[in-house]
């Protein structure tokens, strides 16, 4: 192994560069899976349980077997044997987790409005639909149970008989003298939240199609997903298909958000009707399909308490959560609400520290990663408590925010874990200032002396979130089953370009345009010399996927160091050829310099090539590939404010302003981290004030597509004013920590914080979100009696 | 079936179709035109927005027979002799999208409505684009795309 050279960071990392993605996109050139065909291609339809609980007494498929254009129809007693094992869940938080069989149709009882029973193969899509309907299946209902406490009360009815109960795991984390800290405290707030459930909505629905080459039992799944590394290790298991044998694609995908960070029963369904029929199988999800097959994000009760002394300093938190899993555990369902453990102190310097999350079956669509995962949930229980407590002590939430913040990095957090870098302050400060904040307290103010039915509010959330997923011996230690290391490959071909290989998988976040530009600038080429190669297990090495803020500060980094070794290798070939010893050979973007001349990087890599002229020892071609685990987490942190103005006689809320003000480490492409921090903050928007997913006592969903799920358009939503503080990560090279998350982490809580600062004076302390006109208004009734 | 005459991006299609076929999947299946896209079933989220004689569809509330005899544009046609259009182009340099699903569909409604009122104020761009929705980009950025060419 040669010894690595550390490179310097230039121009091109920081720089706004065009998307290179953008072009196909533009003009209608994507490849999305729902496009593609293939040769004997048959098409799926599921059928799907309309009770949320019901026994499965009878499926008959002959009516569908008798429709001219179906294929086939198979009940789940019919695919069996299809199965080598569930579906998978890799993350079971304590021993004695209960994991429930998870297979890709329910045989004997349906546990959710959706859940898989028989499918149907037709030669075209409509006719598959058309005969999914034909598929006769007596069902006896059952009661149900949609609310996660709910489901914990003695009686409740089960989601899975044979565990005795609902209870899915009851995870704790403990640190400091917590209870002595609540005793000696002169101030306690308590908060009660609900996290709304969310239904993530990528706006391309899923797809799958699957082509068998039944005589080498090859199969090649092109999937709209995160993750094509996982599906294929996991799926190889659930189909007893060799790993090796099988290839997954994820090719162009339209939005993830974490519903696509998973590994689902019509991709295991595909390939099993795949092997079965010995012909390609394509799947498209319909969308209110999908609002009842797809993951559903949060759905959690908080409480929180905060011991504090008189003049509002925080000595210890205390939180309780019960989070929904939903009917089954799909992936990391009861992983995702302890993504937050470690953040219910948030931006604070507590001494006590105490968490504990039970999980919780219901009968609902399972839930699973949405974007931020635990993290917002946590933020918006500790920065909804700072206010209560600010509002308790009379003092401004900016005061008691200041009074609390963790100032020293890296700091060793209550909770156990190490805050790499931050500025707090900065970020308070900059916020502060663009809002005008003193401005909006006078104006505030002056609306509340006139007695405007317009009230004005102002809401912070200074947060803290942990990302970059993840250091391996920390997932092996919280029970997840697999590591959070990445992988890039970097190739210097001989005419000048290079390919880039990573194991992370892009499905909007301009990976492609972000990855040139690492690569440009360590090695010295131009932006459009970079191909970056990803999503295809037949291409690009083994790789841990994109999801929870990821990519960047793992796979990112990877690429950094892959590159290092590449310049090592050449630095070798270029002393030779300049015929001077290595150590006198200096390297600067592109190019070695030695005592007399010098030579290009490019060069070296057709040197590399040919191999006619090689030092004694050294392989043949330029190519280095880099697997970077971390060794910390990365911890984004910022400060956001809201404006909002609230109609008092309609309950309507608007955002009239929302300023953002974020620390993700270096930034490579300005346009991007604005993009992302943009898109993020929409979703917290829309969780705060438009989206719920919403069932009724029996276990329909009533929200079950896009017309009663509201997902905000353009006129919902405001202008952002966004800003940043640089602290570089000191944990990797580049200084990156990761910015996919941060919008909607910090997002809810301040806007909630604005519509309760809005109506403080009117007497009312909390809204449940979403703050629809309807929840104001009634909160407004409620409070005025 | 029904024998249908459509003209689409300036070429001719003569078709045989189902009654229930939407124009959305002749675009897309019958004529390999899969720039437009399919996000929902309940005609809210305006991936499949193409121009009918110059003025924005959703193409999956347009059946396939209704189009008969009509000028279809979809964002394949839209770029002209390898210029991309200015609103395309504003899109790019703007980062107006991400993941790109809705943004064929995005750009053909910014097209109609610059059609009818060449000088919009954000305010109407926004209402403009109700009917469709992007999941990634909080519509800040397509709005000041669409802005720097009005």
């Amino acid at each position: 192994m040669v010894a690595p050279i550390e490179l310097e960071i230039g121009e091109a990392i920081g720089a706004p560069v065009e998307r290179k993605e953008d072009h196909k996109l533009l003009v209608g050139q994507a490849q999305w899976v729902d496009n593609m065909r293939v040769p004997g291609m048959a098409y799926m339809a599921v059928v799907r349980s309309p009770y949320a609980h019901a026994r499965i007494t009878r499926v008959d498929v002959a009516p569908a077997l008798a429709h001219a254009d179906v294929v086939a129809a198979y009940s789940a007693a019919d695919l069996q044997e299809e199965w080598a094992g569930s579906l998978p869940c890799a993350w079971l938080p304590t021993e004695d987790t209960k994991a429930p069989p998870h297979l890709p149709l329910a045989a004997d009882k349906a546990r959710y409005v959706g859940d898989g029973v028989a499918v149907v193969v037709a030669s075209s899509r409509a006719a598959a639909e058309d005969a999914a309907e034909l598929v006769e299946v007596e069902y006896e209902p059952l009661p149900a149970i949609v609310d996660p406490e709910a489901a914990l009360a003695e009686g409740a009815p089960l989601v899975h008989d044979e565990l005795g109960t609902n209870r899915c795991y009851t995870w704790r984390l403990d640190a400091g003298e917590v209870d002595a800290l609540f005793d000696e405290a002169e101030v306690i707030v308590r908060g009660r939240f609900r996290q709304n459930r969310l239904i993530p909505t990528a706006i391309e629905p899923r797809a799958v199609l699957v082509q068998p080459l039944p005589a080498n039992g090859e199969f090649t799944m092109w999937s709209t997903t995160q993750v094509p590394h996982i599906a294929r290790v996991t799926l190889s298991g659930v189909l007893g298909i060799p790993e090796a044998k099988l290839r997954v694609i994820a090719p162009d995908v339209g939005g993830g958000f974490g519903s696509k960070l998973n590994v689902y029963a019509e991709e295991a369904l595909a390939l099993g009707l795949a092997r079965r029929l010995g012909r390609a199988i394509k799947w498209t999800e319909g969308r209110s399909e999908g609002y009842l097959a797809t993951i559903h994000g949060r759905d959690q009760w908080q409480e929180i308490e905060l011991a504090a002394n008189a003049d509002g300093k925080i000595s210890a938190v205390r939180a309780r959560v019960v989070a929904a899993m939903g009917a089954y555990l799909q992936l990391v369902t009861p992983g995702i609400p302890l993504l937050g453990a470690w953040l219910y102190a948030g931006a604070y310097d507590v001494q006590g520290y105490s968490f504990e999350c039970t999980g919780v079956f219901t009968h609902t669509t399972p839930t699973d990663a949405y974007r931020g995962a635990g993290r917002p949930e946590a933020t918006y229980a500790i920065e909804r408590a700072v206010d209560a407590l600010a509002a308790k002590l009379g003092k401004d939430p900016v005061e008691v925010r200041r009074l609390n913040f963790i100032r020293e990095f890296p700091n060793a957090i209550a909770a156990g874990l190490t805050i790499d870098s931050g500025d707090y302050d900065a970020g308070l400060d900059l916020a502060l200032g663009t809002a005008g904040y003193k401005e909006l307290r006078t104006e505030q103010a002056e609306r509340r002396a006139k007695g405007d039915p317009k009230r004005l509010g102002i809401g912070l959330s200074t947060y803290v979130e942990m990302c970059g997923l993840a250091p391996s011996k920390i997932l092996g230690a919280i029970r997840y089953s697999a590591g959070g290391w990445d992988t890039a490959t970097i190739r210097c071909l001989p005419t000048g370009t290079v390919q880039v290989l990573t194991g992370v998988s892009p499905h909007g976040q301009g990976h492609e345009t972000t990855w040139s530009q690492i690569a440009a600038d360590l090695l010295g080429y131009d932006v459009d010399e970079i191909e970056v190669l990803h999503g295809d297990t037949a291409v690009v090495p083994l790789g841990m996927d994109t999801y929870g803020s990821r990519s960047l500060a793992v796979g990112g980094v990877a690429l950094y160091f892959a590159a290092e070794r590449i310049v090592a290798k050449a630095r070798l070939i270029a002393a030779h050829k300049l015929g001077v010893e290595p150590s006198q050979v200096d390297y600067v973007r592109g190019r070695f310099t030695g005592p007399e001349d010098s030579i290009a990087l490019k060069d070296i890599a057709l040197a590399a090539w040919t191999a006619h002229d090689l030092p004694d020892g050294v392989e043949p071609g330029l190519e280095a590939s880099f697997v970077y685990d971390p060794p910390n987490f990365s911890w984004p942190s910022g400060a956001h404010l809201a404006v909002v103005e609230v109609d008092t006689e309609t309950g309507n809320v608007e955002v009239l302003r929302y300023i953002a003000v974020d620390d993700v480490g270096t930034v490579v492409n300005p346009l991007i981290v604005d993009g992302q921090i943009h898109g993020g903050i929409a979703q917290g928007i829309a969780q705060a004030l438009f989206e719920e997913a919403v069932y009724d006592d029996d276990g329909n969903l009533l929200t079950g597509n896009m017309v009663s799920y509201l997902v905000p358009s353009a006129p919902d939503l405001p202008s952002y004013e966004l800003d940043r503080t640089e602290t570089p990560s000191p944990t990797n090279p580049l200084g990156v920590k990761g910015v996919g998350e941060t919008g909607a982490i910090a997002s809810p809580a301040a806007v909630i914080n604005a519509v309760c600062d809005a109506l403080a004076a009117d007497g009312v302390t909390d809204i449940q979100m979403p703050a629809t006109p309807e929840r104001v208004w009634r909160a407004l009734e409620e409070a005025k009696r | 079936m029904r024998r249908v005459s459509l003209s689409v991006n300036g070429d001719q299609h003569e078709l045989e179709l189902e009654p229930r076929e939407l124009l959305v999947y002749v675009l897309r299946e019958r004529l390999g035109l899969t720039g437009a896209t399919v996000g929902c079933d309940t005609s809210s989220c305006g991936s499949c927005t193409v121009l009918l004689d110059g003025e924005s569809v959703k193409s999956c509330t347009v059946l396939g027979v209704q189009a008969d005899g009509h000028r279809i544009t979809t964002i394949e046609g839209l770029a002209e002799n390898g210029a991309l259009h200015p609103l395309q182009e504003s899109f790019r340099t703007h980062h107006a999208l991400q993941c790109g699903y809705c943004t064929p569909g995005m750009v053909m409604a910014a097209v109609s409505l610059l059609a009818e009122n060449p000088r919009p104020s954000e305010a109407e761009i926004r209402h403009a684009l109700e009917g469709n929705l992007c999941r990634c980009t909080g519509y800040q950025n397509i709005v000041r795309a669409i802005e720097a060419v009005a």
